[in-house]
């Protein structure tokens, strides 16, 4: 390639016109496509920098931490990640954060379903401006219901269960689902449902046998999304917990020791929070691009 | 026996059913026709109980089953889109009324492929509705609607999202299909032409009421009005305003013929009179006629539709052969005087004069 370049530049005696034009034509070309892929590249590499970093600090010593600047592991140890997998104030964290994540998927998209059907399917007074309000629960950062929450479990003796946690973050997630399976569910004719009543169908039969796997995608994406809620917020969860459900997020907060910071040890953490929600994004992910559209695509 | 009476139906102050009486006999086939939005949908989900009516009683059978929910009647209803359950395979929403019955293993075996074999469905029992063909989803509808062995069977517009040739050999499959289960059988149609081809008796429907219901050829003949005159006829019913003086029709746009014998008896005044597109003759075989400017012309194969502007109407002429006729053409349009439609200025036909050969 190098020496064609060179004679196309060089222009020599000889050589045709449309040649040289054609050479430039395709060195011009094959730039074009570098600075194509170039950028994606970029993209995806300071995408991965942080995460790359956090995996690379889990597997170090906190020594190599603090001292040096290593871009791999030079004495890789799953110390960090021992640590976590046999110590129960560690590991609960994630079982806890688990537990109320599940109980608060399952509520919220047993809840939703049925609003959604209704807002899906009937017409009723103000239900238009009922679905809006929905919305804006969301539209309040959590912070503003950590009081009243607080306040309010304090007197029913919720503080520190896993229920609180969950049904706090049902304020969130059950608008957030209705909203999601009220999409898919206008996708579906009504005629079917009356088809179905036609048929002889009961509603509870036609809803479970014939309705919900017509929908199983956007109950998949409205779980999915209750999950990243819910798995992520923090200052609820911290707020509602003391020592028995506390979340992995607020345990990580606590490696600030009178030893200073346990950089490794973080990092093993923070590796062990991604994964179960990347492990989730797989299996939604051909619907996911939906359920960011609230369903409406 | 089907009876609907005086039914209504009123959705948010709009109405949308008004005032129908209908009573269908067990085993006959009846037609629902009327352009779209005159209540042909409404209708049928009223007799199906889908919908209740706001006043009225529909009975069958003697029994009212005024606001019994639909699936505590034994009906069957196939819709305009192909409507089937799309996770499952064409053989379980072919049995699915019948496993909701509770009916046994062998029976639902026997009957889904009987109706699949009536309806050519059997290679594709096994395959889910949404790889199959928009003809063979509305198959697999009209087979369920088939093995539930319903009293009532409605079809609204079940052919419309079909192409042409399955449409001509599903309406004569259709009709035999369902005559074997003796149920009533009820098609709602926009084509006035699918319900001559059809038979059996029709109601034409217009903005919710009933115009008109009576043995489909019966009521294309001698309609009782001009609203279900303009309803069955396609292409649109050419109207034109006459005066009857002297023996003579005559009106704006050099209308002016002798009446014919059938209509001799007719007092002197002003009337309405249609004039079917199939009984203008191009040129003059015909004693009355008229001259107009051609407006545009479709050769459709065989046919060629001429339309035209008499006295600031829409007119249209269908002419039997391949017309040459350019737009701006001046022609002669004729037509037998015995064979017009004769309505009275409040568009009620005018005694037995509106009946004609048709």
């Amino acid at each position: 390639m190098s020496d064609h370049v060179s004679m196309a530049a060089g222009g020599l005696p000889g050589e045709s016109r449309s040649e040289t034009a054609f050479r430039a034509r395709e060195r011009v070309k094959s730039g074009h496509f570098r600075a194509k892929a170039l950028i994606p590249i970029l993209y995806i590499l300071f995408l991965l920098v942080p995460i790359y970093w956090l995996v690379n600090m889990s597997f170090k010593t906190n020594g190599e931490i603090v001292s040096t600047m290593t871009l791999f592991p030079h004495n890789p140890t799953l110390k960090n990640y021992a640590t976590i997998f046999t110590d129960p104030s560690w590991y609960m964290g994630y079982v806890n954060s688990m537990i109320y994540v599940v109980m608060n998927m399952v509520i919220s998209v047993a809840a939703a379903l049925p609003a959604a059907y209704a807002f899906s399917r009937y017409r009723f007074l103000g239900d238009k401006h009922l679905f809006f309000w929905l919305l804006t629960n969301r539209m309040a950062p959590p912070a503003v219901f950590a009081l009243p929450f607080f306040q309010l479990y304090s007197a029913f003796g919720l503080i520190d269960t896993h229920i609180a946690v969950a049904l706090a973050h049902c304020l969130f997630n059950v608008p957030l689902a209705v909203w999601i399976l009220e999409g898919f569910m206008s996708g579906v004719p009504k005629e079917i449902d009356e088809t179905a009543y036609i048929d002889g169908y009961s509603f509870p039969k036609f809803f479970f046998k014939i309705f919900m796997p017509l929908i199983a995608s956007g109950i998949g994406v409205a779980a999915f999304f209750c999950f990243m809620f819910s798995w992520v917020e923090l200052l609820l969860a911290r707020t509602l917990t003391v020592t028995d459900a506390k979340p992995i997020a607020a345990i990580m907060t606590r490696t600030v020791s009178a030893a200073g910071i346990d950089w490794g040890l973080l990092a093993a953490a923070g590796v062990l929070t991604i994964i179960p929600g990347a492990i989730v994004i797989w299996f939604v992910r051909n619907y996911i691009a939906k359920g960011f559209a609230l369903g409406r695509v | 026996m089907l009876e609907l009476i005086n039914v209504s139906r009123k959705v948010g102050g709009e109405d949308h059913i008004i005032d129908v009486s209908l009573a269908l006999d067990r085993g006959s086939l009846n037609v629902l026709l009327g352009p779209t939005l005159a209540g042909k949908t409404s209708l049928m989900r009223l007799m199906a109980g889908l919908d209740a009516p706001t006043a009225g009683k529909v009975v069958m059978d003697g029994k009212d089953v005024t606001g019994v929910p639909v699936r505590k009647r034994n009906v069957a209803m196939v819709y305009q889109q192909f409507i089937n359950y799309p996770t499952l395979t064409v053989y379980e929403n072919i049995a699915s009324p019948m496993r909701i019955a509770g009916r046994p293993k062998d029976e639902i075996d026997r009957e889904v492929r009987k109706a699949a074999d009536l309806l050519q469905m059997t290679p594709y029992l096994d395959r889910t509705p949404l790889n199959l063909s928009g003809g063979q989803q509305q198959r697999t509808a009209l087979a369920r609607a088939l093995v539930k062995n319903a009293e009532l069977v409605l079809l609204d517009e079940p052919l419309a999202n079909l192409d042409y040739k399955l449409r001509e050999e599903l309406r004569e499959e259709l009709p035999k299909i369902f005559a074997a289960t003796g149920a009533i059988f009820v098609y709602a149609t926009t084509e006035p032409h699918e319900a001559l081809l059809l038979g059996g008796s029709t109601a034409t429907l217009s903005k919710g009421r009933v115009t008109q219901f009576g043995e489909t050829t019966a009521v294309y003949r001698r309609p009782d009005d001009l609203i279900t005159a303009t309803t069955f006829s396609d292409p649109p019913l050419n109207v034109l305003t006459v005066t009857k003086r002297g023996g003579r029709f005559s009106g704006p746009g050099n209308v002016d013929f002798a009446v014919s014998s059938r209509h001799a008896d007719l007092a002197d005044g002003p009337y309405r009179i249609g004039v079917r597109a199939h009984r203008l003759a191009f040129g003059g075989p015909h004693a009355a006629g008229f001259d107009v400017s051609v407006a545009l012309t479709e050769v459709t194969g065989s046919e060629t539709f001429i339309h035209a502007e008499l006295a600031g109407r829409p007119l249209v002429a269908l002419i039997h052969g391949i017309k040459r006729v350019e737009t701006g053409d001046t022609v002669h349009l004729s037509f037998d005087p015995a064979d017009i439609l004769v309505f009275g200025e409040d568009g009620r036909a005018v005694s037995a004069s509106a009946a004609i050969a048709a």
